[in-house]
């Protein structure tokens, strides 16, 4: 259901300004939601001043800086620091992307950090990605085969393998389908791009055997059709990939096997 | 999950934080206009409905639609036609598939704003 505002609970209020570092002269200011489950109060809007000259280039520098030097109660999700893992995928200035690789040179004035969207909360920047992991692993994220299984392994040509590119590399980080106001309203029926995007990726794999029973697991007014085309997945996706591209592949499927 | 005590987790903003962008904005002012649309519908149907009523009834809704408050109606009424119409032709162009990727997406949610504008522009000239 369409619900613009936020519901009582999960209004913010103004946090704590904790102190600027001494003795630093490049000093930026960030504002980071933080939401604590165990003293019962709404989130809050903590403000932080961190000592640039002595920190790294990417957001996520700047996170560990302030756990480690600032406030090591401030709570996020961060593993690989190189876009491969998926785990710092938070919104940053109004976009959702991964902290490890979005420089801090591309942010203008204050950086404002905040959970992936209208996700429930577990702590601080720290989303419940239950259900988005559930949506995956409904698509049948596996090379399904009916035939008998080959000597070596399932061979592919160079072409088809070639039409994997631009799917294969998602990382799962969430970050589309979180940015998805359809996901926003309709996200407990509606796959969402990320899902989607990996029911391509398995529906057009030369070797897999279960083609039309993946697409008649999407033939429904939710699942697939939730797509407007409102283009925030791809314009969001840290790895450059397009997953409305890849959902209009699929409707695209879905009419032609019916005419 | 397995919590010791219920905690009623917060929803984390979305809507109020989120940064605007061309292809979001042209997205959502595609059922904008659509739902503005009945408003000039229902005025102009009142108006001829008027007409069969009575003179008095038509003299009444006559004024009400030359006035400004029917010119202001009226005007966003043919831009809304017009942006409903050429997003809606950007709906089909994506449906078959084409023009998804960001710079192109957003080339032509610039050229159905301008497109818009200067098509509504010309329709109160020639009109």
């Amino acid at each position: 259901m369409v619900q613009l505002t936020l519901p009582k609970n999960s209004r913010m209020t103004v946090g704590k300004t904790w102190p600027k570092p001494a003795g630093a002269t490049n000093v930026r200011k960030f504002q980071i939601y933080r939401w604590n489950p165990d003293d019962g109060k709404n989130p809050q809007v903590d403000t932080y001043f961190v000592d640039m000259d002595t920190c790294g280039p990417m957001v996520l520098d700047a996170l560990i800086k302030i756990k480690n030097e600032i406030d090591p109660t401030l709570t996020f999700r961060r593993s690989c620091r190189e876009g491969i893992c998926g785990s710092c995928a938070m919104n940053i200035d109004g976009r959702n992307t991964l902290a490890c690789i979005f420089g801090m040179d591309e942010i203008k004035g204050d950086v404002k950090i905040y959970p992936l969207p209208h996700m429930p909360v577990i702590k601080d920047l720290i989303p419940d990605l239950t259900h988005f992991y559930a949506q995956h692993a409904s698509i049948m994220p596996w090379l399904e085969t009916k035939t008998n299984r080959p000597a070596k392994e399932w061979r592919q040509s160079i072409e088809d393998r070639k039409k994997l590119d631009g799917l294969y590399e998602c990382v799962m980080c969430a970050s589309c389908s979180t940015s998805c106001p359809s996901y926003w309203w309709n996200g407990d029926k509606y796959l969402g791009p990320a899902a989607l995007l990996h029911a391509y990726r398995w529906i057009i794999d030369s070797r897999d055997e279960a083609t039309g029973e993946r697409l008649d697991a999407l033939e429904d007014p939710f699942k697939l059709y939730r797509c407007h085309t409102i283009m925030n997945c791809a314009k969001t996706c840290p790895k450059g990939l397009n997953p409305a591209e890849a959902i209009s592949h699929i409707k695209k499927m879905m009419l032609e096997r019916v005419v | 999950m397995s919590e010791a005590k219920r905690v009623e987790r917060p929803l984390s903003p979305h809507l109020q934080i989120y940064r605007w962008h061309i292809p979001m904005l042209t997205s959502i002012l595609t059922r904008v206009t659509g739902h503005a649309l009945v408003a000039g519908v229902l005025l102009a149907v009142a108006w001829l409905l008027s007409a069969t009523i009575s003179d008095e009834a038509f003299e009444t809704m006559n004024g009400i639609v030359t006035c400004w408050f029917g010119d202001l109606v009226f005007t966003g009424t043919a831009w809304a036609v017009w942006y409903h119409l050429l997003a809606g032709l950007r709906h089909l162009y994506y449906d078959a598939g084409k023009g998804l990727d960001i710079p192109t997406a957003e080339k032509l949610g610039w050229g159905v704003i301008i497109g818009s504008v200067v098509m509504t522009v010309l329709t109160i000239l020639v009109v």
